[in-house]
């Protein structure tokens, strides 16, 4: 949207030296100054700034970790309780790293469900939507390596179960799962490669994000209507009025992270992660972390064979599903309308999805016996209906309601119900800008 | 293209399929020590065989052996588990293959063939729950014999897979008694 048509003046000789030369300065204001965002933004797309801001805090409190931490598994437990109790500061960095990697999901997650209420993944954006679902798979391999790196019973075990995945394929199978290990279980060699893998896929994650970046800025912001974005008062600038909304919402959104920090910081840990590993001891009751508990429970959902594919590769097939479809959304979905504001069923549906997508999570956190196996398996069968079932057929025979002409009208038609707000006044900060 | 070289096939065509296949070739060669280091390496590898000295294990109890890094459990059965796993209908059995290695591969998973001739009471197992690797409880489960805590799997006092995700028997590896007392696993 900014291209071609840079408003970019430099104001000083500097300036104008650099413009001619390397234009960085002139990409960084068409991208986060004068780049116009759609004004009907809400806060719910306050998300991917926020994900920005976790992932350099990650990276931040990740390398400083690793100065104090040591990959071996002789000494890894150790060197983390010593950066806990020893390291100046220490106990501060790493419940901010550990505890950031849950904030870092949490946001993700209401970025997602955010694209999917408001039909993000629609044409133009199905590559914008994709490239996010890599940002997920990698944040997921990054999140499960790093939890092995303290070398707990929970890292340990944890570790055993998800490289175990891989067993489940035909023929190459265990083959893989050596080649993952570097050795026939969990043992130092895994650790030593986890913990250089988890060093390196922030770092390609933050690459995939300058893409996702680069495709948003291409085909622009979705916004809660759905619909393009068609004049000039349909959009504002981005400084300052989608900076300051994005700054206030992480100052929010920190201040929830801090409470963690400090008053809960293992709260969504585990205790069991504070006994050293131990190769000849499962722990009694092994759950991943929180934020893989939907998957977790469509694993152990499979207890039954399916033809020629046993419960054990059902199930993983299953589960690496789940995240397949995320993928396919874009193609699954066949309403011509994007958000489901305007789509009374799609809404419905949107939010079944995400109750049985936190049931499915609360599942996964309970024992795998009794009526938690039947429960998961239906709440398996609603979050496949839903991608497979709701999204392409509801498309077809949904009447959706009518759709403001522009975004201009969804915001004076909104204010308007408020009273007292003249419409003049909610042009008014185009004319400003 | 100049003048001079205008015969088809010339001697540009003859260069970019050489440099091309150059490439290919060379960049299989180099992609392969990355994924070749990635392997189980000589000191994994080398993990001899474990002897493990039996004497103490009366009937009904067990001991744990490291090999390879899995725990190897060593049980000396119960007249009534015994009892149990030979009064089995093979046609039961989600798994049907005793999983044997001292066994031919299809030997059907009766209670005999899960153990060896003439010490019939005694299972040696890798005690590793064979749907993703967790180390299944000891006389645990409806069957009396082991259950994974993990994801629920329960095996019977022959550590046959009977209820569960889990698509596999327990497997049973190279061992022998070298004596009355000793058992070489490996």
């Amino acid at each position: 949207m900014s291209e071609g048509h840079s408003t970019y003046t430099p104001k000083t000789g500097i300036g104008r030296w650099f413009d001619s030369r390397m234009p960085l300065p002139r990409l960084v204001y068409d991208s986060f100054i004068a780049y116009p965002v759609p004004r009907n933004l809400n806060y719910a797309w306050t998300f991917g700034g926020i994900l920005a801001l976790m992932l350099a805090a990650q990276i931040l409190t990740g390398i400083v970790l690793a100065m104090h931490y040591a990959a071996d598994s002789t000494l890894a437990f150790d060197s983390v309780e010593k950066i806990m109790r020893d390291v100046n500061s220490g106990w501060l960095l790493r419940y901010l790293h550990s505890n950031g990697a849950s904030f870092f999901f949490v946001a993700v997650y209401i970025h997602i469900f955010r694209g999917l209420y408001y039909g993000s993944y629609k044409a133009p954006r199905e590559l914008l939507w994709i490239l996010g679902c890599i940002i997920y798979l990698l944040m997921m391999a990054t999140g499960f390596m790093g939890y092995v790196l303290p070398w707990g019973q929970m890292s340990f075990w944890g570790a055993t179960v998800i490289t175990g995945f891989f067993t489940a394929i035909p023929l190459v199978g265990d083959w893989i799962q050596q080649l993952l290990l570097g050795g026939f279980a969990v043992d130092n060699p895994t650790l030593n490669r986890f913990f250089a893998l988890h060093y390196l896929l922030p770092f390609m994650i933050a690459g995939v994000v300058v893409l996702h970046i680069w495709a948003l800025h291409v085909v622009g912001q979705n916004n809660p209507t759905g619909i393009e974005v068609k004049s000039k008062t349909d959009t504002l600038a981005f400084t300052p009025y989608a900076t300051i909304k994005d700054g206030f919402g992480m100052i929010v959104f920190l201040f929830v992270f801090a409470y963690f920090v400090f008053y809960l910081p293992n709260y969504l840990g585990h205790p069991d992660n504070y006994t050293v590993a131990n190769p000849l001891k499962t722990p009694a009751h092994i759950v991943p972390e929180w934020y893989f508990l939907p998957f977790y429970a469509i694993l152990r959902a499979i207890t039954f064979n399916i033809g020629p594919i046993n419960s054990k590769l059902g199930g993983v097939l299953c589960m690496f599903g789940a995240i397949v479809m995320l993928f396919l959304v874009p193609w699954l979905d066949t309403s011509k309308v994007r958000s489901a504001v305007y789509r009374p069923w799609y809404k419905l549906f949107f939010w079944l999805f995400m109750a049985d997508a936190i049931l499915l999570g609360w599942l996964g956190s309970q024992p795998a016996e009794g009526s938690y196996v039947f429960m998961a398996q239906m709440a398996t069968l609603f979050y496949f209906a839903f991608f497979l079932v709701a999204l392409p057929v509801l498309g077809l025979i949904e009447t959706p309601r009518r759709l403001p002409n522009s975004i201009t009208e969804a915001v004076l038609e909104k204010n308007k119900g408020r009273g007292g707000h003249p419409a003049g006044a909610t042009a008014a900060p185009e004319t400003k800008g | 293209m100049s003048a001079t070289d205008t015969q088809d096939p010339n001697r540009r065509d003859f260069l970019y399929v050489a440099t091309g296949m150059a490439a290919v070739v060379g960049a299989g060669a180099v992609a392969w020590p990355f994924i070749d280091q990635m392997r189980p390496d000589a000191s994994t590898l080398a993990l001899a065989s474990v002897e493990v000295d039996v004497s103490s294990l009366t009937p009904g109890m067990s001991l744990v052996v490291k090999w390879r890094g899995k725990p190897v459990v060593v049980r000396n059965r119960t007249e009534q588990e015994m009892k149990d796993g030979e009064a089995v209908n093979l046609a039961e059995l989600k798994d049907p293959i005793a999983r044997n290695a001292n066994l031919p591969a299809d030997a059907p998973a009766t209670d005999a063939n899960r153990t060896t001739p003439g010490k019939e009471a005694w299972m040696v197992m890798v005690q590793v729950c064979t749907h993703l690797g967790c180390i299944p409880l000891g006389q645990e489960g409806d069957f009396g014999g082991w259950f994974c805590p993990c994801h629920g799997s329960v095996y019977d006092t022959a550590g046959r897979i009977r209820k569960g995700p889990a698509p596999e028997n327990m497997a049973v590896p190279v061992f022998q008694f070298i004596s009355d007392t000793k058992i070489r696993i490996g």
